[in-house]
């Protein structure tokens, strides 16, 4: 085999057009962090070790076939729940929350398996009963999907379990679900809204007041948001400038490399940037659309769509949460902020959606 | 069949699905185009707001407090100044338990029970973010040991501050006065005034005597620094500095050493001494007795030196020279013989046979003179002289408390002098008016009798006393009693001189002012009741002794000093001018207590003239517990 056959081996998997609009929010993450972190190279270099790890572990999925990636199905989100189950009898306490089970070896976040796991069980399921859908079936689906947010949001995580009953919400509406059924829905959460607010917890419930009022408590909780604002409304039309944030570089912002650094971005390039950004995952998402119209079985649509809207979902999230108009959870900003695990779950998903559109003619020849 | 339903099936289910797909994209570009128009709204239209809250995170306006002027004696003798010291400060929220800090600070650097009593004073009235001062004026090794121990105490810090320090401590304590940490009160009088801003991060105003009245040109005008600091509050980098203005040093007529005499001189008794220069009105020294250390309420007071301060029965906290109001007894009568000569109702040979007593006309109260016996034939040049009782009875009986009432406040009697110290009191010079007004009754002609030889309603300020003394002295002439000279700007070369214009001329005549003079020298002359106090001094001493009751007789009861207790025996008073020709010093002084002011007043007065005069310093330091005898006046 010649070098360039070699080569081809190995790109053959991978979508380029989805490769590249990673790769630039990858590259913009290495940037914004080193701003984020005041000039320093520890994190970008972390960040770029977590990009690698990620990297490889894409290309071996986007390098699966499509029945080996049904297989996983069943066992992970059965590991899954196993793991959220064992967390809320044996998991470790931070922070006030049992998200954490420690294995001896390895502390996990089993929540985390389950973004992937949930869908992906769920699009199983719809397979497999592709020929005979009815109601049942989708209620069926549903309670998968509701087991493992039930298990996260006790944790408590509401803003996985959010993420997660959206990522699941999605494979129900690509499925088909009646627009009926889901009004229904809509009316009966709106309904059941009261009693959702009494069981949640009391930082949450603050969480939420602040988005009204975040200048009640300017040195309390209010403070990320009330500072991630003002980053990002300072920022103006054209930015400070890279590296010339006062809100970053005056250590203002808090958690500025992790959940809050869109604030960082658009404090240094302003509107402008924000657009750049926009557009950015616009392409990526785009392209997740694309691969989702043309793939070719019912799983894959249903696995590649719901991939495509759960990662513009976390962007939309992040940075609604970071410019104040949704309330202050855990989300970080996809394949920007700093982190190993996130980074991991959604370049797994990245894999799997090239390996849908790189192993269609396969199966239809 | 099957195959054909499953067929139609999946096309149905692919139209559907891209159905779905298309109404996904719709989602997903309305929430980029939500996200859009809130970055737009924040970045454009808001934008200017939230640059200037940027701006404010960033920026942090330090004030720099200017250092507070100095005060000295005309002499250039410093009596309040600044010195840098180190302090251990505690933020209180900065640490976890407080208690044990402090405990396990005890061991590194002395903690007095009573500095922890003023901190949790501190701890009480402040918000538990400021740092609150634990320890003042470390020594070096104190704050060796502890820089070395730092990191075992977050929160704890030291800091270079700037100190007020009063050398001559009680001796100037009711002069001076002395600052006191910001508080509410102060707060709440500066934003009225207007003066928050010029007091932003300063500790320090002046809560009485000097350091208060001449708080606006001690403090100075504080500086601004903009420093950009960082979300934890340190300075990065300065932007912009505006130095601040050091307070004006005041120069003062006091001449510390004359303080100094003047205090010592006092021995045991409590009292007061006020000197002035007759003529311009600069007060020369300025005493009140007991004085007490006004270091001790730089930083607030703890407790238990309060609570002694403030229940001692000599009351330290009074400021007798300016406050205190007491009968000027027979010190009056020199500014009666002058009201009787001005209204005619005695010419200076009018003579009188004195019987030992006076009675009005139809009464048979007698009014004892206090020589029993009397005087004999007494005029008005004799009657200051022997201090004649009988003499003033009638004087004060034939001028009428109308015309008494008119004529006093010439010399500045019930009324304040308008000392540049605030808290002056106005003394009390009774009238028939005054009379209806406090008691609802009328003024009788026995009232008027008493108020001949200062005893009865009226109540003077040894500073009134000391003003109409100088007056006196000066032919009438009155100046405005000022304790400040000159106010020296530090910065730029510029002095305002207090202006020392006359205040008034009472235009006596001359030869009324001559006889009173006379017959004041005669005072401290073989004859005089202050011929002790005065004898072998080089220079003329024009004086007048005085005793005011502190608890009244009974008719027919005679005033025995041994016994009566300490406390309830007569208040001595002298007043006096020298040389009496050509007048350099006018004073008066109280002895509280002291029985009589020819033994126990005078000599005080006779060391500060001394000194004042002719350089001599008392030989050793004056213990002025007189000798007491049985000369009266």
């Amino acid at each position: 085999m010649t070098r360039r056959q070699l080569w081809l081996r190995f790109i053959v998997h991978l979508d380029l057009p989805l490769l590249l609009g990673i790769a630039l929010l990858l590259l913009t993450s290495l940037l914004v962090l080193y701003s984020a972190d005041n000039a320093s190279l520890e994190q970008p270099l972390k960040q770029m070790l977590n990009i690698m790890v990620a990297f490889t572990c894409m290309w071996l999925v986007a390098n699966l076939p499509l029945h080996y990636l049904m297989r996983t199905a069943v066992p992970i989100y059965t590991l899954g729940i196993a793991l959220l189950i064992g967390v809320a009898l044996f998991g470790e306490i931070s922070h006030g929350a049992r998200r954490w089970l420690n294995l001896g070896v390895v502390t996990l976040q089993p929540s985390e398996l389950m973004k992937i796991g949930v869908p992906l069980m769920m699009a199983w399921y719809f397979e497999k009963h592709e020929a005979t859908l009815t109601l049942k079936n989708y209620f069926i689906a549903a309670l998968l999907l509701l087991m493992p947010v039930a298990l996260i949001a006790r944790q408590p995580d509401l803003g996985t379990a959010i993420l997660i009953s959206a990522s699941g919400f999605y494979v129900l509406f690509l499925a088909g679900l009646s627009w009926r059924v889901m009004g229904g829905l809509f009316v009966a959460a709106l309904a059941s809204a009261p009693v959702l607010w009494s069981m949640l917890h009391d930082y949450q419930r603050h969480r939420i007041l602040m988005l009204f009022d975040s200048s009640q408590d300017a040195l309390g909780k209010g403070y990320h948001t009330i500072q991630a604002t003002i980053a990002v409304g300072s920022g103006g039309l054209f930015g400070k400038g890279y590296l010339k944030g006062t809100q970053t570089h005056l250590d203002f912002l808090p958690e500025r490399t992790t959940d809050f650094i869109f604030a960082v971005y658009s404090e240094e390039f302003g509107l402008i940037g924000s657009l750049i950004l926009l557009s950015l995952y616009f392409f990526v998402i785009a392209r997740g659309f694309v691969i989702t119209a043309n793939a070719s079985t019912y799983f894959t649509r249903l696995m590649a769509g719901s991939i495509t809207l759960t990662f513009a979902t976390y962007a939309f999230v992040n940075m609604g949460m970071v410019s104040g108009i949704l309330p202050v959870v855990g989300v970080p900003l996809p394949l920007v902020s700093y982190g190993g695990t996130s980074m991991l779950t959604l370049m797994l998903g990245f894999g799997m959606l090239m390996s849908i559109e790189t192993h269609k003619k396969l199966i239809k020849t | 069949m099957n195959k054909h339903v499953e067929l139609k099936n999946h096309q149905r289910e692919i139209y559907y699905f891209r159905l779905r797909l298309v109404v996904s994209i719709g989602f997903v570009l309305l929430l980029l185009a939500i996200l859009l128009a809130r970055f737009a709204y924040l970045q454009v239209v808001r934008h200017d707001h939230y640059q200037t809250l940027a701006e404010n995170n960033r920026i942090s306006v330090v004030p720099i407090v200017p250092n507070r002027g100095l005060i000295l004696d005309r002499n250039g003798v410093v009596l309040a100044h600044n010195y840098s010291g180190y302090t251990l400060e505690i933020t209180p929220n900065r640490t976890a338990d407080l208690e044990a800090t402090i405990n396990e600070l005890s061991t590194l650097v002395e903690i007095t029970p009573k500095d922890r009593k003023r901190f949790r004073k501190l701890l009480a009235e402040r918000r538990n973010f400021e740092t609150l001062m634990i320890r003042s004026r470390l020594s070096d090794e104190e704050v060796a040991r502890f820089a070395a121990q730092q990191y075992r105490f977050p929160g704890v810090e030291i800091k270079a501050r700037l100190f007020r320090d009063y050398p001559y401590g009680e001796k100037t304590a009711h002069l001076i006065g002395y600052v006191g940490r910001i508080n509410q009160t102060d707060v709440a009088q500066l934003e009225e005034n207007d003066l928050a801003a010029n007091y932003r991060g300063s500790d320090y105003i002046g809560k009485t005597g000097l350091e208060q009245s001449y708080e606006s040109e001690l403090h100075g005008a504080t500086g601004v620094e903009q420093v950009e600091v960082d979300s934890g509050g340190r300075a990065v980098r300065r932007l912009s500095r505006a130095p601040p203005v050091s307070g004006n040093t005041l120069v003062l007529s006091i001449d510390a050493k004359l303080q100094e005499i003047a205090f010592q001189s006092f021995g045991n008794y409590r009292g007061a001494l006020v000197a002035i220069d007759p003529n311009n009105g600069e007060v020369l020294a300025f005493v009140s007795k007991p004085g007490y250390d006004p270091s001790l309420f730089i930083d607030g007071i703890d407790t238990q030196s309060w609570d002694e301060l403030n229940n001692s029965p000599d009351t330290p906290l009074n400021n007798r020279a300016l406050r205190g109001q007491y009968p000027p007894g027979s010190t009056i009568k020199p500014f009666m013989a002058l009201a009787g000569l001005h209204y005619g109702e005695r010419s200076p040979d009018f003579t009188i046979g004195d019987p030992g007593y006076f009675t009005l006309p139809g009464n048979t109260h007698q009014y004892r003179d206090w020589k029993k016996g009397g005087h004999g034939s007494v005029d008005l040049f004799k009657s200051i002289v022997v201090s004649c009782d009988t003499y003033y009875y009638g004087l004060a009986t034939d001028l009428g408390i109308d015309r008494i009432s008119s004529y006093l406040p010439r010399f500045g009697f019930g009324k304040k002098t308008g000392i540049d110290l605030e808290g002056e009191t106005s003394g009390l010079l009774p009238s028939q008016e005054w009379k209806k007004k406090r008691y609802g009754q009328k003024w009788y002609a026995g009232d008027t009798v008493s108020v001949g030889i200062g005893q009865g309603y009226n109540l003077v300020t040894p500073m009134q006393l000391a003003l109409a003394t100088a007056t006196l002295a000066n032919n009438g002439i009155g100046y405005k009693p000022h304790l400040v000279r000159d106010v020296r700007s530090a910065h730029i070369d510029e002095n305002h001189a207090v202006s020392n214009e006359p205040l008034f001329n009472l235009e006596i005549k001359p030869a009324h002012f001559d006889l009173v003079r006379r017959a004041m020298v005669a005072v401290t002359q073989p004859g005089g009741t202050a011929v002790q106090a005065a004898a072998g001094a080089p220079y003329h001493i024009a004086g007048k002794t005085g005793t005011a009751q502190v608890i009244g007789m009974k008719q027919g009861e005679k005033y025995i000093e041994s016994q009566v207790q300490e406390r309830h025996r007569d208040h001595a008073w002298f007043i006096a001018f020298a040389p009496a020709e050509q007048p350099r010093i006018a004073l008066v002084v109280l002895a509280e207590n002291g029985g009589h002011g020819g033994s126990t007043a005078a000599p005080i007065a006779r060391k500060v003239l001394d000194y004042y005069l002719l350089g001599k310093v008392p030989q050793p330091l004056p213990d002025a517990a007189g000798k007491e005898d049985e000369e009266h006046d």
